[in-house]
């Protein structure tokens, strides 16, 4: 399974996602400002090229992170954490990836990707006998443009809307927009941004929350993001993000979280899934 | 306007907000460490007329020679409690990065006749795409690989868009001045 965990970080780093490369043409088509079609345009083309010669789209080649779908009943349990740190010291030699892990005390690049915690894997059971391994480096500009606001409970939905254009309004140009924006709502303050990065990430652009009153806020709050106009780099125009994806858990009563994880248009994401019998396939 | 233009620059007064330029020569990586390293110590090249670019690079090596992977550039802002120091003392013409810089760095740039151009924010193959080969490199055993002081040779690098230039001007300002007005529309559409 190594050799094709190894192929979906190739595959995520130099091939973009479908739903992105669409959702930017689209936005392309649409834009209005000339200054921002530039930007659409290096984009795109900076795409093709990645494709075209198995290079990286982006030299942020992200933290190394895994969001595993376990089934109970999964019989390789055991060799899932070994063979993905080995996939990523070999995929860091063999793409090549940028040496991405830095001791913070000791300012020391570990130079494969590999540390304390890091990859990070993300670890989450239900039933069945298979596995889905979902690969999503994930760039250091547009992390850092995250939020995790606990609002007092009172402020309301409302009071969610208007925390969540603020932050796209200061967040500016600086996460690389066109951005997707991950909305989460309740919990706790590490479940909430859990629940924002797989909104952001795992879902794909375009696809609305199965609950009627979500998707109308995704709705909204894309709609507003847009309005701002800080465009494709913070260089003004129409496209400020490509989607909004809300979840949501109950909240405590006294507490009401807001986290807000931001993705940038390298939205780079495989699947590898491994069923019982051993097969393996990349998607 | 565009430009085609071969380094060292002469002189950068002349480009303005909204200018595109393409480069042909050398550009300098410096990113955080970098800027550090470089003010601390002294530069180990001549700065005057550069081109410096904020970037973190993939950089392999092939048969004994560098081969550069990617290259798009990283967030400016971080640079900005370095940047007017370093205009100050390197004398560069040209500083690229993504999402454009502060107050202290727009200054700066006016006081030394520099520019700061914006580079697509993620494009590292269109960038690795016209970086023809490495010169040098400084600092990589202290920096390593993303943090180190590169000098790529160029070939017609770009679009670099002219976001702040030598006359006080800034399309982040202006860009910022209008999504504030929206912002306000939108809160008071909430409100209702």
């Amino acid at each position: 399974m190594i050799d094709e965990i190894v192929y979906a970080i190739k595959k995520a780093e130099t091939q973009l996602s479908e739903d992105t490369v669409k959702a930017l043409k689209v936005a392309y088509e649409r834009e209005s400002n000339p200054m921002a079609r530039t930007q659409l345009e290096a984009i795109l083309k900076n795409v093709e090229i990645a494709e075209k010669h198995f290079l990286p789209m982006c030299q942020d080649t992200g933290l190394q992170t895994f969001f595993l779908d376990i089934g109970y009943d999964f019989p390789f349990m055991r060799e899932l954490k070994t063979a993905i740190i080995e996939a990523v010291r070999r995929a860091t030699k063999e793409i090549p990836l940028r040496p991405n892990a830095v001791h913070p005390f000791l300012h020391k690049n570990s130079g494969d990707n590999t540390g304390r915690f890091v990859p990070y894997i993300h670890w989450e059971l239900r039933e069945g006998d298979d596995a889905v391994i979902h690969v999503i480096p994930k760039g250091g500009g547009s992390e850092n443009m995250s939020g995790l606001y606990m609002l007092p409970p009172g402020v309301g939905i409302k009071g969610i809307k208007k925390k969540v254009i603020e932050h796209i309004f200061n967040s500016g140009g600086k996460p690389c927009p066109p951005t997707i924006i991950g909305v989460g709502i309740g919990g706790g303050a590490d479940l909430v941004l859990t629940l924002a990065k797989k909104a952001a990430i795992l879902r794909p652009i375009g696809t609305r929350h199965e609950e009627e009153f979500v998707a109308q806020l995704e709705e909204e709050l894309y709609e507003m993001a847009n309005k701002l106009g800080i465009g494709p780099m913070g260089l003004g125009g129409d496209t400020t993000v490509l989607d909004v994806h809300v979840e949501y858990a109950h909240r405590h009563p006294a507490t009401l979280p807001l986290g807000i994880v931001t993705q940038c248009w390298a939205n780079r994401k495989r699947k590898v899934r491994i069923s019982a019998d051993g097969k393996v396939e990349v998607v | 306007m565009e430009y085609h233009e071969k380094t060292p620059i002469q002189d950068a007064r002349k480009y303005k907000v909204g200018d595109v330029i393409y480069i042909t020569g050398e550009v300098i990586l410096a990113r955080d460490e970098a800027h550090k390293k470089l003010l601390e110590e002294g530069a180990p090249l001549d700065l005057k007329g550069s081109v410096i670019y904020h970037c973190g690079p993939v950089v392999a090596k092939k048969n004994d020679e560098w081969n550069v992977v990617a290259a798009g550039p990283t967030t400016s802002i971080r640079m900005e409690i370095f940047e007017d120091e370093f205009i100050a003392k390197f004398h560069p013409a040209i500083i690229v990065g993504k999402g454009g810089m502060g107050a202290r760095t727009l200054k700066a740039l006016k006081e030394h006749g520099a520019i700061y151009t914006a580079y697509t924010g993620g494009c590292g193959a269109l960038a690795a795409n016209r970086i023809k080969g490495v010169k040098e490199v400084h600092f990589l055993e202290e920096l390593g690989i993303p943090e180190a002081v590169w000098v790529f040779r160029v070939e017609e690098f770009g679009p670099l868009v002219v976001t702040m230039d030598s006359q006080g001007n800034s399309l982040y300002d202006e860009v910022e001045k209008n999504a504030r007005k929206n912002l306000e529309e939108i809160l008071k559409q909430i409100e209702k």
